[in-house]
């Protein structure tokens, strides 16, 4: 005799992430700590951004880097040059951080430091314009970057990623001029989706564009 | 390839499930909704699935994927639309931004079909979906 049955399960796939995300930022809460997650494709900027957003920012605030790499600490050597903690999670294959393992960055910056002296902590995302989107780590705010090389069309291609952002840094501005692309088209194309968005035109080469991004990360602070 | 990490996650809740039952039933077919504007690919999911679930209890378990289109309502036209995704998701008629997601972003493990054969034995094996009733009122006779 056969016979069926359903449970009812209703269950989101994601929710171990979801429970991980929000037990780290109670840690972040308990701690006074504002934890913002920076995501962009691989070369977009995100690294030179946190050099410079560390050498403007470290002495106002006490700031800590988590680094997602996905096999090396080039970029968190980079970082390191600054004298802030950087704490490095090599992703091994994946294409980007999960919950648990910033997780396992924050149990690093629970023991080697005394938590409570810090303000902010930058959570560097694996380049994936895909992926991270969906994977919520305990973050206050989401951070996007999306450089002038990659086209303005992206917004419309990787949807989610850009709808998410709660600030959208346009990078490499300095090419702008090189290049033949319609920055207003990206402007458009990210508030179809997401009309709230704060967007900052940027170069960190350059530093136009810098100041106005220091005073958003500012605000965020606790 | 995210898709093989949500097909872990996704083992290990029905695990959890499968060892909260008592009589250990049998796992027929996983039921999972799956918003188009999510980043969620369901081919991926299902080559995941297959892979990861081949030398476990739910080897040969079929994973039934729903997916649910985008849609959106504009509150300027109060009228739900759907968004082209990769092309316009802005109302077709006033150009209003996309802000108010009706479906899509599901993620979702909706149920389990599983089936039992406790106190079943005998009830007569044509009807698949038998109710209880019937079996328990024992008209049919055993056709071992």
């Amino acid at each position: 005799m056969h016979q069926t049955f359903d449970a009812a399960l209703e269950i989101n796939l994601l929710h171990a992430n979801q429970e991980g995300a929000d037990h780290n930022r109670q840690h972040f809460d308990q701690w006074g700590i504002t934890c913002l997650n920076i995501m962009s494709s691989p070369g977009a900027g995100k690294t030179v951004l946190l050099e410079q957003t560390l050498k403007a920012l470290k002495n106002k605030f006490k700031i800590a880097v988590i680094e997602g790499d996905m096999t090396t600490e080039l970029d968190a050597d980079r970082l390191r040059k600054y004298n802030v903690p950087v704490i490095p999670i090599n992703t091994g294959r994946s294409c980007h951080l999960d919950s648990k393992m910033v997780a396992g960055g924050i149990h690093i910056l629970e023991h080697q430091y005394n938590p409570t002296d810090f303000d902010l902590v930058f959570v560097e995302n694996v380049g994936n314009l895909v992926c991270p989107a969906e994977f919520e780590v305990g973050e206050h705010a989401k951070i996007a970057l999306l450089s002038v090389t990659e086209g303005e069309d992206k917004p419309l291609k990787y949807p989610v990623m850009f709808q998410e952002a709660d600030c959208l840094l346009i990078t490499k501005i300095d090419l702008a001029p090189y290049l033949d692309i319609d920055l207003d088209r990206i402007t458009e194309n990210v508030r179809q989706m997401n009309p709230q968005v704060t967007i900052i035109s940027v170069s960190a080469k350059t530093g136009e564009g810098l100041e106005e991004w220091f005073a958003w990360v500012s605000d965020r602070i606790k | 390839m995210h898709e093989t990490d949500m097909t872990k996650a996704l083992i290990l809740t029905v695990k959890d499930w499968y060892h909260s039952q008592p009589d250990k039933p049998k796992i027929e077919k996983i039921h999972l909704i799956v918003g188009q504007f999510t980043c969620v690919e369901p081919v991926s999911l299902q080559f995941a699935w297959e892979v990861q679930t081949q030398n476990i209890f739910l080897a040969g378990v079929e994973l039934v994927i729903k997916e649910t289109p985008l849609i959106a309502f504009c509150h300027s036209c109060q009228q739900e639309y759907q968004p082209e995704i990769g092309l316009q998701y802005s109302c077709p008629d006033c150009n209003s931004p996309m802000e108010d997601i009706k479906s899509g972003r599901e993620l979702k493990i909706d149920r389990i079909e599983y089936s039992s054969t406790n106190n079943l034995k005998g009830c007569g094996g044509e009807q698949p979906f038998a109710p209880t009733d019937k079996c328990i009122g024992g008209s049919r006779t055993d056709p071992n």
